[in-house]
């Protein structure tokens, strides 16, 4: 009985609604003159605004979700993965380095780095027409993303202006004065980044695959830009400033493998901002790059972990987390451009040349790149950028065009032997600005207020010294 | 009265709680402590790097005891502590002239 007065009910709810809708729609079109009907070009018009809004909403929230998991790489995720790998009288400093560039790229960024990266100007560096940025607002530069404000666009690259330069941190770790280290990355963000980033992504730059660059280096979320130019001024960091007292007599293993372990996974999580991210839009190839950079950190994962457990008997947690950032640096510039199965070939390949790299090579040359900057990203991002060349296929991205419109492959792989030229193009001149660049810097910097603590500082730790504070005082009275 | 220093593996602690406890003996200050006797400590492996450890962690116990329960308290210790490895510990035994109580300046076996 109860139930039949609810169907009833719904019954005449429904009709209610119905005869509404209906005597509406009626009533509209009765009272419609002439004057006031929508002529069919007038609707098309109103709803192609309406989908390139909507699609214009989609893509800028997965650009700002983008943009917020990429600054999530820094802080908490690169300052914490560096953090747990200095001794603990060092945590702090190292973390601070990373927060630093946080604050001090950021306003660099605005006031001249996005418009020398970002604007036009010629093959090498951009102009001055965003300085400040002027001009940058909530109309999308077309050039770069015709459907996101560029003021998105802008803040997204700032978050990868801001861990580029936090990356060479770990080579220097232990020993750099905070002051030097904030001067050298004022003019590393305007010598070194700002053109490499404007040769590879900018307008008219030199290496732009995607707006006909001389050279078009594959590079979709920064293999050249981000990972080769840190990796190699980290190199460049360990050998000017030499090794940290006491290496390599002394022992000097890792305070804490757990906070790299958090850090190693928020890098994993915040690197889907970075390389999904840098389709530009929530795209089909957006979810292209963001499969293969997860699988590319897997199979590196495994790779490194693997190569330890063959030569050394055991898989390290911290071997095998470092294989997964290998991985990450190594499918950046790939992601986008490669299949889900080229991204485990190349994860598994740099998994285990990057553990090589960091276990063999390096006590070889006795060079203190203290937290493996230079092992991950330099050696990472080269091969990284070179397997680009000989894995990225038209079938994910078409982005050579022939005359007609066809697309033309990428790769060795795609059948295109040449791109490998052009690849190592990119790379050579990645390595060589940033070698000269850094070194020029260093040596400024270095005369004009030194690099290193006191040998006295450095044996006390840089948190006390150069910041005033422990990380851990575990054993204050309470 | 003696008192007993024995430097003892971590994992054994609790058993020799315990055992000291059920004999009467009662306190005792526990120090973390790091050292090696004849063990020799263990490689550790950071990113191919081999670091030897040496020093490995150990519990150290002191406890000042009256003369007639040092020697149940050590027949206590021993078999609590033993697993028959290298590493266990070692204990050592040396007299004490006075003790005194803080509170109320108690002194001698009473202050124990």
């Amino acid at each position: 009985m109860f139930a039949d007065t609810r169907g009833l009910k719904a019954l005449l709810t429904w009709l209610f609604l119905w005869t509404a809708v209906y005597s509406a729609f009626s009533q509209t079109s009765s009272r419609l003159t002439p004057a006031t009907v929508e002529s069919q070009t007038e609707r098309i018009a109103r709803l192609e605004q309406a989908v390139t809004e909507a699609k214009s909403s989609a893509d800028n929230s997965w650009m700002l979700v983008s943009s917020a998991l990429v600054l999530l790489m820094t802080g908490p995720g690169l300052a914490l993965f560096y953090g747990g790998l200095v001794r603990k009288k060092n945590v702090l400093a190292t973390m601070m380095q990373s927060f630093a560039l946080m604050a001090i790229v950021t306003i660099l960024w605005a006031l001249i780095g996005y418009s020398l990266s970002f604007g036009s100007g010629n093959s090498f560096i951009g102009a001055f027409d965003h300085i400040f940025l002027r001009g940058v607002g909530v109309q999308p530069d077309a050039a770069y993303s015709a459907t996101i404000p560029q003021q998105t666009f802008m803040v997204y690259q700032l978050m990868f202006a801001i861990i580029t330069p936090a990356l060479i941190t770990g080579a220097f770790a232990e020993r750099m004065k905070f002051s030097a280290m904030v001067l050298f990355m004022i003019f590393w963000s305007i010598v070194v980044y700002d053109p490499m980033a404007h040769m590879v992504w900018g307008k008219e730059g030199l290496l732009n695959a995607a707006l006909g660059g001389r050279f078009p280096t594959l590079d979709f979320a920064g293999g050249t830009v981000v990972h080769v130019t840190s990796g190699v001024s980290a190199l460049v960091c360990a050998l000017y400033l030499g090794k940290r007292v006491g290496y390599p007599r002394e022992p000097m293993p890792p305070h804490s493998v757990v906070l790299s372990f958090i850090g190693a996974c928020l890098l994993w999580v915040g690197w889907f901002g970075f390389n999904a991210g840098s389709a530009l839009a929530a795209s089909p190839l957006a979810t292209s790059a963001f499969v293969a950079t997860h699988f590319g950190a897997a199979a590196a994962a495994l790779g490194w972990g693997s190569a330890e457990w063959i030569r050394n008997g055991k898989p390290s947690t911290l071997g095998t987390i470092s294989g997964a950032v290998a991985g990450l640096v190594a499918i950046t510039p790939a992601a986008g451009f490669v299949s889900p199965m080229s991204a485990l070939a190349i994860g598994l390949i740099v998994g285990v040349v990057c553990y090589l790299m960091v276990a063999q090579v390096k006590s070889r040359f006795g060079y203190d790149d203290s937290l493996d900057a230079f092992g991950v990203h330099g050696v990472g991002g080269t091969i990284g950028a070179i397997l680009t060349g000989v894995f990225a296929s038209r079938a994910i991205n078409p982005i050579f065009k022939d005359a007609r419109g066809n697309a033309m492959g990428l790769g060795i792989l795609d059948g295109n032997a040449g791109q490998l030229l052009n690849q190592f193009v990119g790379v050579v001149i990645g390595w060589i600005l940033a070698a000269v660049g850094t070194l020029i810097i260093l040596k400024v910097v270095d005369l004009a207020i030194g690099l290193r603590v006191t040998e006295g500082h450095e044996i006390q730790g840089l948190d006390l010294s150069q910041h005033g504070e422990e990380g851990y005082n575990f054993e204050v009275s309470a | 009265m003696t008192k007993i220093e024995a430097v003892i593996q971590t994992s054994k602690l609790e058993a020799v709680k315990t055992a000291l406890h059920e004999i009467g003996a009662e306190g005792m200050t526990v120090l973390e402590a790091r050292g090696h006797g004849r063990q020799k400590g263990h490689t550790e492996f950071y990113r191919g790097r081999e670091y030897t450890v040496d020093l490995i962690p150990k519990i150290k116990l002191e406890m000042v005891l009256a003369d007639d329960m040092v020697e149940r308290a050590v027949e206590a210790i021993v078999n609590a502590a033993r697993t028959g490895q290298i590493g266990d510990g070692k204990i050592f035994l040396s007299k004490i002239d006075e003790a005194i109580r803080i509170r109320n300046q108690e002194r001698g076996v009473s202050a124990l």
